[in-house]
């Protein structure tokens, strides 16, 4: 299926003085694309070049137009000697393929050469003519849409979310290629730069065809990662969510303000049937999917070790509460035994039941478990065959697998906020996955075991429901301190949760949150091959159980109960291991207060140490309360006979679930040595717990006016002011040889503690203001060196919230009128969707083969008949959003299609730029999925970037400081052209996935690779919405007419 | 152990003005450093000096890599790399473009040459600015100059669009250039009470008044219309010697003048006693104007022949505004006297001039 591509070069600005003599440069241009090369003429003795191009037109095949770059090259032209590159532009053409994102590419791009950087500008007009109709083009893999998101993206509604996809490509590093030595750097780069190019194109199609293949039109929490493994290649990976995504009404002010819109126009609205393509009642029944990547599956080599451990809350007492709690405790116990059941016959049939999404609809998650995580040390070997990249794909289908036991015992069918990532040393590799044991929404399914889930979920309120144990508390598969949950008294809770999603948005919090991070260092005897993985693979086990303890500590000592967003990092490298865990600890008001943490001497004789403990029981006692304080954590007091049994106050020691296997044994012994003590237990003639509580003690409390988290949003924080400042800190820190693990401890806590003062620092003058998704990232590049790189968004908000409590609620009626509407609306249209496509139903929990006789319960919609044909675990789960609860962000009407406003509002906004002349248009950038005080009314894609930049006169550019801050500030500029030049006006999810950072400073020389992403939109600011709304009533079939014309 | 590299890169450029401002004074970083931590902003923010150290380092590099773009301020507006609010922009310009009136005082009217920029240590020591920030402040003039050298039209109009610069900002460019261009001797002791706004008032009088673009005589935009003086005129102004070699139109002129103001001033028998004097001293500088040297010495020459002479007989400002009035019109109506346009051309920027620079 050929498309044309056409590209039309107008100008350049800004030009570098390529001759010296004249001080000017005959610029000329070629643009590539696959094979074919068209230049344009020599403008001649010109910085600022006027070439107006015509079109070059490529006809292309769309698989190559979804794998290759367009490629400009600006050139110098010489009479005598060789043309001299001045730079490159690689535009990612992707965006144009799917008709929902932009329609032309046009702007000023930068010109970029990987040794000089940014050499001024070059003004491109891009536009790709499709031959194919719309509905054949939707049989290939370009019309799929991916999102960095990892919720669903704000203009859209989840019709189906359809699970798991993955796929990796692996090819050999042109840098260690044997022309390598024959090449110069640039050359070496370029070829680096093109090949990620081709890699990540190939792999989005894959993928792409994958999501085609479950019936899906959508990738997201779409996450690509790149394994620089040296010797042995490089790989290219990626993981995402694929869903049925489906537009909802663009324009709030329909929403908001129905009372507005004369229906006459409303109706109109739905006739523009841009959307169809997208919608899934007109697709045919999808293939089921197979496990096509792990037919090959073979096992690892047999030298390498493996480590797993998945992190839980455990308690060691015996349950007090057991024979007094409720009957409904007694009720649900056997149930969830049944679930549990089927979910693991479904586990079986199903490959992946994860999920790369962080935040979920209302209602789609049901319960969690915690968080599960897996690693493998294995050794690199080169890849021989880059077209059948077996091994890589085994050693993480063994990990997956793992995370699906993991997941199992902790009787969950799912895996949320699941993520993988790896770190490599030599040729060393670690394998990491984590995500959250969870039970997911099974609502629309009809079986009578869900039945009863169905009623089982109804009596839970939203606030509480996903804090209840998925897991049966006769059979716990590790030891917990269960407690009937503090908000409905139903339900059994455990004393602490440890997540890796975002805080759902209906959960009930006590207070603010705040960033807790567990840090360490340990170090490590230098060897080679199998014996540096065994050592690893020896002291990573160790590694875990001590952030975990860290984590626990750190969460007792702002008085909290609950980790969200939590992410461990492991870094390796020659002579030590590095561990990061950072996440956001809140008071969930479901969880039984935490107890406090009391130190205990082992030698309780001497009354000089027993005063030091008790200075320090003290100290650390004054820091909860000040906790308390400044988080506002003031429970509501518990009344205990309603609970009608005495809860267990403080938690005990808490330890970590290694395997569920081992950890039976560890039930009863453990419970025996600690089970009369009556809070956290601290031994200070322990080394360990010097260091933690030193660890404790040393974190420095956030300055006045600052909050900081590394999810998306902050509880007890609403009103954010327009004023966002993304940013992206680094360091590198020298270390001295020979330091104890306790020095290096030290160093490394240090080094982050001063990171996060520093920053609150640059951004003081934005207080009050809260750091979001505060996203730490460590690396050893080098034996000595540890680089820690920080990205986040400092937000604004106003004090003053009483105010706006009050138009809140005055919304929230409103809200709750459309609420009702929508959901009908909603609900016929699933409705419609299933019988007319007859896809296979299936329930979370696998529910088909059991329990037929409780389908007596069933809802009055009857699902059997297709119900049974299902066979395979849920390749879709059924999404309903059936609150609104984020002021106008949801829109009603299901019916219609996409709203033609923001076509026309697009081009208004690129004609505004034009006009503007010399300035720049603005680009927001922030790693959240939204942009306070304003609505993304389009997704125009995503940017996915890769740039090497290299230099041999580091002093002469200031130094590695020098060198990296004009690098990553050419990186900001590079993404903020191309989403301009998409038509857009901000970058949403931006991460910056890879830095990499190399110097020899003897050699007057360094490296770096950066590898950014996120999805570029545009956004309107809500006020101007509210502004304009009565006036676009009338505007909007004019407004459409008018872009349709274009 | 040490910080071996620390970065902080936003995506709005974040530049803290007082930082900006210690850069633009050429401090070091550590300089920079104590200066803020004496100013307090450490108890502020609860910050260490520590903290306060990699601030300044990123701020100056920061700055470092926008002084490129500083030196063409149109291309900061258009330049991809920092995203700098507007506002912000005007700020960094004006103030890179900002200079110390005592360092302006040392170098205005001198060639801006490689030759100047040598000395530059020694006016470093003298008025006690930084090295680093007097070279930045003479690059700039030096840049400014040789910007408005080479284009046609208004010279203040010119600077303002080429380097965003504020109205007087673009008026003090203006007189730097005009004096630089025209070599004006500003540095001699006589002349040191006189400030950089003195001049600088003086020099808008003249580019005003007596160069080609004044008069708009030129419709097709002379090179450097407001740059240099207009010849024609300094032709004419020899004509204006009638006014002292003629005996007659000499005395006839002081008789006016004295009629005028008998009785409303205090001063009048000494300004009767030198009005031949200082009568002389005007109309000589007036017909001398047509060589390029003593166009140099034109406020020197001032002070000498006028400002002295009044000072040391103790005229008030208003006494010299009355005698410059009545001598400019008490002209007009000399009947032999036939170079009115001249006279008037001549007098205006005279008058202006005078009572500007009559002061201690």
């Amino acid at each position: 299926m050929p498309g044309k591509l056409k590209a039309k070069i107008v100008a350049g600005r800004h030009l570098p003085v390529m001759d010296r003599a004249s001080d000017l440069t005959d610029a000329f241009v070629e643009v590539k694309f696959g094979n074919t090369t068209f230049k344009t003429d020599v403008y001649p003795k010109s910085l600022n070049p006027q070439w107006n191009s015509e079109w070059f037109k490529f006809e292309v095949d769309d698989e190559d137009l979804q794998d290759e770059p367009l490629q400009i090259t600006v050139l110098d032209h010489d009479t005598y000697s060789a043309n001299d590159a001045i730079g490159k532009v690689y535009i990612d053409i992707d965006p144009l393929l799917c008709s929902e994102a932009a329609t032309v590419i046009s702007g000023w791009l930068p010109i970029y050469d990987t040794i000089h950087g940014i050499r001024g500008e070059i003004n491109v007009l891009v536009k790709v003519d499709l031959f194919n109709d719309l509905n054949r083009f939707r049989q290939s893999s370009c019309g799929v849409k991916f999102f960095c998101t990892t919720s669903i993206p704000r203009c859209y509604r989840a019709v189906m979310v359809h699970g798991f996809v993955e796929e990796l490509v692996v090819n050999e590093d042109p840098e260690y290629q044997w022309i390598d030595r024959i090449r110069t750097p640039r050359a070496s780069n370029e070829a680096r730069q093109r090949l990620i190019f081709l890699m990540s194109g190939e792999l989005q199609r894959k993928i792409g065809l994958k999501v085609l293949e479950m019936g899906g039109n959508a990738v997201v929490g779409y996450l690509q990662c790149f394994d620089l493994e040296g010797e042995s290649g490089l790989v290219v990976r990626a993981i995402g969510t694929a869903c049925t995504l489906e537009k909802i009404s663009t324009f709030p002010a329909t929403a908001t303000h129905p009372n507005n819109s004369s229906p006459s126009k409303d109706m109109k609205e739905p006739g523009f049937g841009e959307e169809a393509p997208g919608v899934p009642l007109s697709s045919g029944p999808p293939t089921p999917l197979r496990a096509q990547t792990f037919s090959s599956f073979s096992p690892s080599k047999s030298y390498s070790r493996q480590s797993s451990s998945s992190d839980t809350e455990l308690s060691l007492t015996p349950k007090t509460g057991m024979g007094s709690g409720g009957s409904a405790g007694k009720e649900a116990g056997p149930l969830k035994a049944l679930l549990r059941q089927q979910t693991q016959s479904a586990l079986e049939q199903r490959e992946y039941p994860f999920f790369t999404l962080t935040a979920f609809p209302p209602g789609f998650l049901l319960h969690v478990g915690g968080v599960v995580s897996a690693r493998s040390v294995k050794l690199l070997d080169r890849i021989h065959n880059p077209d059948e990249p077996e091994t890589r794909d085994a050693w993480w289908e063994e990990i997956r697998q793992e995370i699906k036991s993991h997941a199992k015992a902790l009787g969950c069918h799912a895996v949320v906020g699941y993520s993988e990532s790896t770190s490599i040393c030599e040729e060393v590799c670690i394998l990491s996955a984590s995500g959250t044991a969870a039970v997911l929404s099974s609502r629309f399914m009809q079986d009578g075991p869900l039945d009863t889930e169905h009623r089982f979920e109804e009596v839970v309120s939203p606030g509480c429901g996903f804090c209840h144990i998925p897991y049966d508390e006769l059979n716990i598969p590790f030891p917990a301190q269960l407690t009937y949950c503090y908000c409905c008294r139903r339900y059994k809770v455990p004393d602490v949760l440890f997540t890796t999603i975002d805080l759902p948005t209906e959960a009930n919090v006590t207070g603010k949150g705040c960033l807790i991070q567990a840090r360490l260092c340990r170090t490590k005897k230098k060897a080679q091959g199998e014996g540096n993985a065994t050592a690893i693979s020896s002291l990573l086990p160790f590694l875990e159980y001590e952030l975990h303890t860290q984590l626990m500590n750190k969460l007792k000592l702002r008085g909290m109960n609950a980790l969200f967003g939590l992410r461990i990092q492991i870094s390796v490298g020659e002579t030590m291991l590095l561990g990061l865990a950072s996440a956001t600890g809140v008071y969930l008001t479901a969880l039984p207060s935490p107890g406090g943490i009391q130190i205990a001497g082992k030698t309780p004789s001497d009354i000089t140490y027993e005063q030091h403990i008790s200075t320090m029981q003290k100290k650390i006692n004054d820091t909860i309360d000040k906790n308390k304080e400044l988080y506002e954590i003031n429970p509501p007091e518990v009344v205990e006979e309603i609970i009608g049994s005495p809860i267990p106050e403080p938690r005990q020691r808490s330890r970590l679930f290694r395997s569920h296997s081992e950890s039976s044994d560890e039930v009863s012994e453990l419970d025996l040595s600690h089970g009369k003590k009556d809070a956290f237990v601290l031994e200070i003639d322990d080394t360990d717990a010097v260091e933690d509580i030193h660890a404790l003690l040393t974190d420095s409390p956030t300055p006045a006016g600052f909050y900081s988290c590394n999810t998306e949003i902050m509880p007890g924080i609403q009103n954010w002011t327009s004023a966002i400042q993304m940013f992206t800190s680094v360091r590198v820190f020298r270390l001295n040889a020979n330091l104890t693990n306790q020095g290096l401890n030290k160093i490394f806590s240090d080094l982050c503690e001063n990171l996060l003062k520093s920053l609150y620092f640059k951004l003081r003058s934005m207080v009050p203001c809260c750091l979001c998704h505060l996203n730490f990232t460590v690396a050893i590049p080098e034996d000595e060196l540890i680089q820690v790189a920080v990205t986040a968004v400092a937000m604004s908000f106003d004090k003053e919230q009483p105010l706006e409590n009050g138009k809140q609620s005055g919304e929230k009626t409103l809200i709750k009128a459309i609420t009702e509407n929508d959901e009908q609306l909603q609900f016929n249209l699933e409705l419609n969707a299933e019988t007319s496509s007859h896809n296979p139903l299936s329930s979370p929990k696998g529910l088909s083969e059991v329990g037929s006789h409780l389908s007596a319960r069933a809802p009055s919609v009857d699902y059997s008949s297709f119900a049974d044909r299902c066979s395979s675990w849920i390749e879709q789960l059924k999404l309903k959003a059936h609150t609104i609860r984020r002021g106008s962000v949801k829109t009603t009407s299901s019916l219609e299609k996409a709203s033609p406003l923001p076509e026309g509002r697009s081009r208004s906004l690129r004609s505004n730029r034009s006009y503007s002349g010399s300035s720049v248009a603005v680009v927001k950038m922030t790693p959240l999925s939204f942009i306070p005080g304003a609505k993304i009314i389009k997704y125009l894609g995503i940017i996915n970037m890769f740039f090497i930049r290299e230099t041999s006169s580091l002093r002469e550019e200031g130094g590695v400081s020098g060198f990296l801050h004009t690098f990553i500030a050419e990186v900001f500029a590079m993404v903020r052209a191309h989403v301009a030049a998409l038509g857009g006006n901000a970058v949403v999810s931006y991460s910056m996935k890879e830095c990499v950072f190399m110097e020899n400073p003897n050699k007057n020389q360094a490296q770096c690779l950066i590898n950014v992403s996120g999805d570029a939109v545009i956004f309107v600011r809500e006020s101007e919405l509210e502004s304009t709304s009565v006036q676009t009533q009338s505007a909007t079939t004019h407004t459409s007419n008018g872009g349709e014309g274009t | 152990m040490s910080v071996e590299l620390d970065v902080f890169v936003g995506n709005t450029t974040i530049m803290d003005k007082e930082v900006y401002q210690l850069w633009l004074n050429g401090y070091t970083v550590n300089d920079a450093v104590k200066v803020r931590i004496e100013g307090g902003v450490m108890e502020e923010c609860e910050a260490s000096a520590e903290v306060l150290l990699s601030d300044t380092m990123d701020q100056y590099r920061t700055f470092q890599m926008c002084e490129r773009l500083l030196h063409h301020p149109a291309k900061l507006a258009n330049q991809l790399l920092f995203q700098i609010p507007p506002d912000r922009q005007a700020m960094l310009i004006e103030r890179y473009y900002a200079f110390d009136d005592s360092f302006v005082r040392e170098v205005l009217g001198k060639k801006l040459s490689k030759g100047t920029k040598k000395d530059l240590d020694d006016v470093s020591t003298k008025t006690g600015i930084t090295l680093k920030s007097c070279r930045r402040q003479f690059d700039n003039f030096k840049r400014v100059f040789k910007v408005v050298e080479e284009l046609k039209g208004p010279l203040v109009e010119n600077i303002r669009q080429h380097f965003l610069l504020p109205d007087q900002l673009a008026r003090d460019y203006a007189a730097i250039v005009f004096f630089a261009n025209n070599r004006f001797e500003t540095g001699k002791k006589k002349l040191q009470y006189l400030t950089f706004q003195d001049f600088a008032f003086c020099a808008g009088q003249l580019i005003n008044n007596w160069t080609l673009g004044a008069v708009g005589k030129t419709n097709n935009m002379m090179e450097d219309m407001d740059v240099d003086l207009d010849k024609e005129f300094l032709q004419d102004l020899k004509d204006l010697k009638i006014l002292i070699t003629d005996k007659d139109l000499l005395d006839q002129h002081k008789s006016l003048v004295c009629n005028a103001l008998r009785g409303k001033t205090n001063v009048f028998n000494e300004m009767e006693a030198n009005f031949k004097n200082l009568s002389r001293g005007l109309v000589n500088i007036a017909a001398k104007l047509i060589n390029a040297k003593d166009v140099r010495d034109f406020f020197i020459d001032l002070v000498e022949k006028f400002i002295e002479p009044c000072r040391s007989d103790k005229w008030t400002s208003i006494d010299m505004n009355l005698y410059l009035t009545h001598y400019t019109n008490s002209a007009h109506i000399l009947d032999t006297f036939k170079h009115h346009a001249v006279w008037t051309r001549y007098m205006g920027v005279i008058k202006s001039c005078i009572l500007r620079m009559y002061h201690d």
